[in-house]
């Protein structure tokens, strides 16, 4: 019978691959069973970690939280562990995350607005109130100041009684891909690159349960890069803070495991779930035959997937929850340690309750209800999946050659050209959806022009601004002052002889010393980054 | 019409939030139609901002934000504006804005307001409009 192409459609990948129809036995042919798919919880780990894979280790979900002071934080924290919420991930607000205490003229308009506002240990104390840091683990999306906020978790625990080695605590603490997307830097490369090695070493030390490096590679995937991107850039960036922990005499059997990866998902769940089983085969080989890795932990990709945020509409928000339940089958069928969802309304601006709520509930109904994630790698085998496989592997590994080739990732971000492809990429997407060759189903196409729907959406307090700096001025008063002196000063010698910053940052923390305070401290030393023209 | 040289556009990225594909993407497609465009870098203040515009003698200003923040904003540049005697220079402003917020940035004196998805060549057209007015 003779079937026509009904349209135009482009069906292929943008990171290379020609899709056909239909995938068959064929397809199978150069695969090797035993070196390219192997068994779950084996070399090179293509299905999986484990072999009994979310039968033993269930996958967690972060449900991205934080406004406003710590005690609205917590609050909304506690409503979300109420509901079944099972490891916590903390937002913070943008003059927290850039070393701004809440009354610098800079964090006007700013203060707790997109996350929580931590000036000193007190807030971070008022944030976690009531959880007990021994049982839940945690993620801080945390970069330049990763050892200043790492240690006011570390110091908030301590006052629990929870001791450093039964801490669970992710700090994002990925300071390269800051250069390329997302903005939140404040130190140049080099120093912030001594300065993120410093909470590796520290954690490999004290805090075995830490994850002190989390390679948010999904940032660059949802600002412009496709699959095959998020993988080199992210793995290219992994090895930098790899190999500048083994410059500094570090093992890699001490390191590989510290360093973890959030990915970020689009809709197609086939192309994401490749995308974990390539990425996990790339890195263990890699680790094992460029880096000499001997413990199987170093050779297994430990991987958060998500976000898809790019991918919300603001038209007809209801429709997101269907979009982030297919970002969550993404990760889950890709065998990802933890999901992280976006919530309907994040067009807009940070979630309502009811909106994490529902992002809560839909990674439960997918693994309670529907049991996604009941049996491991449960796509292997389908010769459509394992032929994506093997061509995103492919096109990942051979933009991991170029980078190398052409001097290494450091380089690139620090001449622009990742930076540049990364917004070609995202030009030319916004190209494809205002010609509707990208489809958003009720926003570029099918559109219902005219008609609103109303979403109940959060609301900023203002009012928050002069709240934070009455309890930040109230700290200060009460604070031993000669000590948070005698601790800065410990600071700044950490700082300029090298040594490993953590130990002087958390008895600067817990002498309630502030965020802008350190910060300065920090910049004294290790100067400001002047961002270079890049478009 | 009768201008000559390209439009001058400032594209401001006001406040601590670094996310700026949407400021890259836009200044992309404003370059392709034609216009000269001038990047703040991240984390200016909105003093910054003014001055650049002042510095750079520039026919359009457009801002990008993501952090919510718009609001605030728009009321302190177009004081800012007044206050330096640039009251003729239009303000575009782009990024995570609902619309319900859309007639109040107007009343604070923002030209044109593009929210996100709004397709480029409406971007394009809403700096074009402005700049025409102006001049």
């Amino acid at each position: 019978m003779s079937e026509q192409k009904k349209d135009s459609k482009q069906y292929d990948f943008d990171w290379g691959m020609k899709v056909k129809p239909v995938y068959a036995p064929d397809d199978l042919k150069e695969i090797s069973q035993e070196k390219d798919i192997g068994n779950p919880g084996d070399y090179p780990f293509t299905r999986g970690n484990f072999p009994l894979m979310y039968r033993s280790r269930p996958p967690l979900n972060r449900v991205y939280s934080g406004f406003l002071s710590g005690e609205d934080t917590n609050a909304r924290l506690r409503y979300l562990f109420d509901r079944g919420m099972k490891t916590m991930s903390i937002a913070l607000d943008l003059p927290t995350q850039l070393g701004l205490d809440s009354d610098d003229p800079r964090a006007e308009d700013e203060v707790g607005r997109i996350g929580v506002a931590i000036d000193t240990l007190q807030d971070m104390e008022d944030a976690l109130k009531g959880i007990d840091l021994g049982k839940v683990s945690t993620n801080i999306t945390i970069n330049a100041l990763a050892p200043i906020l790492l240690s006011m978790y570390v110091a908030t625990a301590e006052k629990q009684g929870v001791s450093k080695d039964q801490i669970a605590i992710v700090t994002q603490n990925d300071i390269l891909k800051e250069f390329v997307v997302r903005g939140a830097w404040i130190f140049p490369p080099r120093p912030s690159l001594r300065y993120t090695v410093d909470v590796i070493e520290y954690c490999a030390r004290e805090i075995p349960k830490a994850s002190p490096v989390s390679v948010a590679t999904g940032h660059l995937r949802s600002s412009g890069a496709n699959a095959a991107q998020e993988i080199a850039w992210g793995f290219e960036i992994a090895f930098a803070y790899l190999q500048a922990a083994l410059d500094r005499g570090m093992d890699v059997d001490q390191v590989a495991s510290f360093i973890t990866f959030t990915f970020h998902n689009k809709l197609n769940f086939f192309e994401e779930a490749a995308k974990y089983r390539a990425a996990r085969k790339i890195w263990a080989r890699i680790l094992k035959e460029r880096f000499g890795a001997k413990n199987p932990r170093s050779l297994m990709l430990k991987s958060f997937g998500g976000g898809g945020m790019e991918e919300l509409t603001m038209q007809e928000p209801l429709n997101n929850i269907i979009r982030e339940t297919l970002v969550a089958l993404g990760a889950i069928l890709g065998g990802v340690q933890g999901v992280g969802l976006c919530c309907y309304d994040e067009a807009y601006t940070i979630p309502t309750p009811e909106a994490q709520l529902i992002s809560l509930r839909t990674f439960q109904i997918l693994m309670e209800e529907a049991g996604m994630g009941d049996v491991a790698d449960p796509l292997g085998g389908s010769y459509y999946i394992e032929q994506l496989t093997v061509e995103l592997e492919k096109a990942a590994v051979s933009l991991m050659d170029e980078i190398e080739k052409s001097g290494g990732i450091v380089k690139a971000i620090e001449d622009g050209a990742i930076q540049r492809l990364q917004a070609r990429g995202a030009y030319e997407r916004q190209k494809q959806i205002d010609s509707v060759e990208k489809v958003w189903i009720g926003a570029n196409k099918y559109a219902s022009e005219g008609e609103e729907w109303d979403v109940k959406l959060h609301q900023y307090d203002p009012t928050i601004q002069m709240r934070q700096v009455e309890k930040l001025n109230k700290v200060k008063k009460e604070r031993d002052n000669a000590r948070v002196e005698k601790c800065l000063k410990d600071l700044k010698e950490a700082a300029e002889s090298g040594a490993n910053i953590m130990p002087s940052t958390l008895e600067a923390v817990k002498a309630y010393a502030t965020i802008g305070e350190m910060t300065k401290v920090l910049k004294s030393v290790f100067g400001e980054f002047k961002q270079p023209s890049v478009f | 019409m009768g201008r000559n040289s390209p439009i001058r556009v400032l594209m401001g990225k006001p406040g601590l939030d670094g996310h700026d594909v949407g400021a890259k993407v836009v200044s992309m497609a404003l370059r392709d139609a034609g216009m000269e465009v001038i990047y703040s870098g991240l984390h200016s203040t909105v003093d910054e901002i003014v001055q650049m515009a002042v510095q750079e003698g520039v026919d359009v200003i457009g801002l990008s934000i993501l952090s919510n923040a718009h609001l605030p904003i728009a009321k302190r540049i177009i004081g800012k504006l007044k206050e330096k005697g640039l009251s003729d220079v239009p303000v575009v402003m782009g990024g995570v804005i609902p619309k319900g917020d859309i007639p109040l940035l107007k009343e604070y004196g923002i030209a044109e307001v593009c929210p996100f998805s709004t397709p480029l060549d409406k971007v394009v057209e809403a700096v074009s409009k402005v700049a025409q007015q102006k001049g």
